[in-house]
């Protein structure tokens, strides 16, 4: 579409992921007018919501795409593990409740989902999976945005929101080659976090930042979110804190997604650039230790490790997009891995005299194989490496994403430092997702956040902006 | 980084890697979960999957991967690519693989040669024929004797299923050999007859990306329309053999009549089908598609329009002047159809049905 066709919306929306859009057809259908400005070109769209998968829904009694029940109490205990307290009950207690009506609202959009049962993870009791992934849902909603009246700029990069007296007064963006003035009546900002904003990154982690990979979007750059805590919007979470994973060390810089992921830490061994061990690469079953690695291996010199197992491991791990490095020995292992051979070969031969027998059981913690008298310990799946050939991956830090964002209150309202609120600011989705997540990570929740904030914003947006 | 100038093969090895490690496509078709069962592609799996994907576009439109990402997976692409290759792959015999390299030229050079061939033979044998439109009982056999109309058909029939058998036992060699059981065939033929895979998630009920990222049951439809018309077609002329073998009554037959309104039903199903699958090729993403088979699915949409049409033609100018050349252009349109048949894309319905039999063998072998 031509700029000129942007006029002020009642409802301006930053961003173009999963709460964007949940957000403007909310606000859509409630009558108000809706623009949503996303900073990625067209085939891009989406944020990191292209990149997910699944969402986790609260049900009292198996549905066509979920098993059995998974019921409040019991999501709430799982979001109060993961994040070991940094979260906020009540705001969390209305977010699972809210994932309820969740799937229905979906559903009317035209998501679609795999039906229960189906694939090789065993979520599909708390978690709806979406036929197709993220992007499927994605294109979904802005369908469904398009035949409600919604317009869209695709590559509009919101670069400052004038925030006076509480008040979003107005919005200046670039599109293409144009700037652009609007003066929404309310604004609703999911604009995601800053893990693209490698500048950002570096502030927190040191000039490390520059050997992390980003998983998703590299649109995720935190403008909206620096802009907004610059002018006096009370911010969540730690700044300094986010989501990595150790991934394939080959991954492009953004945007690798899932494909990147390695699986096979488990069952071998992890060593760093001098060819040492330096975490128990057995501490517990591989989702949820996954997590973990990104932080170990970032503290690494040069964030770099490599995961050593042997032929015995190589089926039981889900496939790698990256080739296996092969070697029929240990040395020439280390040498096409750029390590130091005599210490590769001195840290597996300590670690194979160390390993005691014990019932080998791949994907339960109740594996019975561990070391003696190791330091780092590992604690399950310890078989020896000693079955040519050898297999090497490369890990690196994977930021998913971060947990700085904005504070918000049930109804989705920008707070303010000092107290009290902006009158016509929401947030939705990760850039206030640090309100009920302050710490860890829970599969799917991510989206759940998005789609009930966004859902919220997007209501309350509209009555404010229609009176 | 893109492949774009690997060979097929490889790029679809590397696409089915990227695949393999992503799996969020797998409720879609029968090729995810056919992927899923390997670690590893040999070029015979490949060949398989190729077969198996029915080209429903779901997995471009959803894909994280696809272009302008990096990784530039466009799975629809890639395997309609080396499908194309493999149906040369597997010709038979081996040197009239060379009839697929430019599929379209050579659909449309057969057409116009079985034409010509028929116009041109009447002409030069018997030109009379030509001229004088005579209408009744027989008067079709009056033009072309029945001898060689049954004949000229029954042995490029005859030729075509000889070849046809031969493609379908190397593929089924190439992709693994092997034995599948009664309920894998009754699986496949279910699915080849509802067309299962060209309606999306859900056992078919959520459509397919036919156009673009919105879905429908359009190809399906189109198809369905393409493919039971044909079915008519062929039940009429069943039942116009037992008519003239066992009634001893000669077409043309009376417009009432099992023949004639099986073939008018099946004829205009036909038309719809072939006019309406090249609408939906014309007006859909090009993105996802191959564009060197186009010539070739365009070709044979054609074809089959025509050979639909002419017969439509015919019954409605059998009693005019025109009767014996519109006779003769159909039985050019049919002669050449049935030749065309292993040498043009409607072998895709020959390695389809088997690879979803093997498909349909691999997941009871996997779920007993």
């Amino acid at each position: 579409m031509g700029e000129a066709q942007l006029r002020d919306p009642d409802v301006l929306v930053v961003g173009g992921g999963n709460a964007a859009l949940c957000a403007a057809v909310t606000a859509r259908r409630a009558g108000a007018s809706v623009l949503i400005l996303e900073h990625a070109p067209r085939d891009m769209r989406g944020g990191n919501s292209r990149h997910t998968r699944n969402l986790r829904a609260m049900h009292a009694a198996p549905t066509e795409v979920l098993t059995e029940a998974y019921l409040e109490d019991e999501y709430w205990q799982d979001l109060l593990r993961v994040t070991g307290g940094q979260t906020d009950e009540h705001l969390a207690r209305m977010t699972i409740r809210a994932s309820r009506g969740a799937l229905d609202f979906m559903d009317g959009c035209g998501v679609k989902f795999q039906p229960a049962l189906s694939g090789t993870l065993s979520l599909s009791r708390t978690n709806a999976f979406f036929l197709g992934g993220g992007k499927a849902l994605v294109n979904a909603y802005y369908a469904t945005a398009k035949a409600l009246g919604v317009e869209v700029a695709y590559g509009a990069e919101v670069r400052s929101l004038a925030l006076d007296k509480g008040r979003i007064a107005q919005v200046e963006a670039v599109v293409g080659e144009e700037t652009l003035t609007l003066k929404p009546k309310a604004v609703v900002v999911a604009s995601g976090g800053f893990q693209a904003n490698l500048e950002w990154l570096r502030e927190a982690w040191g000039p490390g930042a520059e050997n992390f990979i980003i998983r998703g979007t590299p649109y995720a750059t935190g403008t909206v979110l620096k802009d907004l805590l610059g002018q006096g919007a009370a911010s969540v979470g730690d700044p300094t804190q986010c989501h990595a994973v150790a991934i394939d060390a080959r991954a492009p810089k953004f945007d690798g997604g899932i494909v990147t992921r390695l699986d096979c830490v488990p069952f071998g061994i992890v060593v760093n650039k001098t060819g040492a061990r330096f975490h128990d690469e057995g501490e517990d079953v591989w989702p949820k230790r996954y997590a973990i690695w990104g932080r170990l291996v970032a503290q690494q010199p040069d964030q770099i490790a490599w995961s050593i197992i042997d032929a015995k491991a190589r089926e039981l791990f889900m496939p790698s997009v990256f080739p296996a490095i092969t070697a029929d020995t240990i040395p020439e292992l280390a040498v096409k891995l750029g390590l130091d051979p005599a210490a590769v070969q001195a840290t597996v031969d300590g670690f194979n005299a160390a390993v005691r027998p014990g019932e080998f059981k791949p994907t339960s913690i109740e594996d019975g194989c561990a070391t003696q008298g190791l330091t780092p310990p590992k604690t399950h799946w310890a078989r020896a490496i000693d079955t040519a050939p050898f297999i090497a991956y490369p890990l690196r830090p994977g930021i998913t994403f971060t947990y700085l964002g904005l504070k918000t209150d049930e109804t989705a309202r920008v707070q303010l430092e000092g107290g009290g609120a902006a009158s016509n600011l929401w947030a939705a989705g990760e850039i206030m997702a640090g309100n009920i997540l302050g710490k860890g990570y829970l599969a799917g929740f991510g989206m759940t956040i998005g789609t009930v904030f966004g859902r919220i914003s997007g209501e309350e947006a509209a009555r404010h902006a229609l009176g | 980084m893109p492949l774009v100038d690997r060979p097929s093969l490889d790029k679809a090895r590397y696409e089915m890697e990227v695949c393999n490690a992503c799996r969020y496509c797998e409720g879609y078709c029968a090729v995810f979960p056919a992927m899923m069962r390997r670690r590893e592609f040999t070029d015979g799996d490949l060949n398989y999957l190729a077969n198996l994907c029915h080209g429903c576009k779901a997995c471009f439109h959803a894909c994280q991967y696809a272009p302008p990402h990096q990784f530039g997976i466009n799975v629809p692409q890639t395997l309609a690519s080396l499908r194309a290759e493999t149906y040369a792959q597997y010709a038979w015999p081996r040197p009239l693989a060379v009839l697929y390299r430019k599929n379209g030229v050579t659909v449309a050079v057969v057409v116009a040669l079985g034409i010509a061939l028929v116009l041109g033979g009447l002409a030069f044998l018997k030109p009379e024929a030509l001229t004088t439109g005579q209408g009744g009982e027989g008067a079709f056999y009056r033009v072309i004797p029945w001898r060689v109309m049954a004949g000229a058909a029954g042995l490029s029939l005859l030729w075509s299923m000889l070849a046809l058998t031969m493609g379908g036992i190397r593929f089924w060699r190439d992709t693994g050999g092997g034995l599948a059981k009664g309920g894998a065939a009754a699986q496949a033929i279910h699915s080849v007859l509802t067309l299962r895979y060209l309606g999306g998630g859900h056992d078919g009920q959520d459509g397919c990306n036919d156009v673009g990222e919105s879905f429908s049951q359009e190809r399906r439809a189109f198809h369905h329309a393409l493919f039971y018309g044909f079915g008519l077609c062929f039940a009429s002329t069943c039942v116009a053999f037992v008519y003239d073998h066992f009634l001893f009554r000669a077409a043309p037959y009376p417009l009432t009549s099992a023949p004639v309104i099986l073939g008018t039903a099946g004829g205009a199903a036909m038309m719809i089908g072939a006019g309406g699958m090249a609408w939906l090729k014309a007006v859909s993403d090009p993105r996802p598609e191959a564009r060197q088979v186009l010539g070739g699915d365009y070709a044979l949409l054609a074809l089959l329009f025509a050979a639909a049409a002419t017969g439509i033609g015919l019954l409605a100018l059998r009693d005019t002047d025109a009767m014996p050349v519109v006779l003769a252009v159909h039985m050019g349109v049919i002669l050449s159809l049935f030749a065309l048949l292993p040498y043009s894309k409607m072998v895709h319905g020959l390695y389809r049905g088997l690879a979803l039999l093997r498909s349909a063998a691999e997941a009871k072998q996997e779920g007993s």
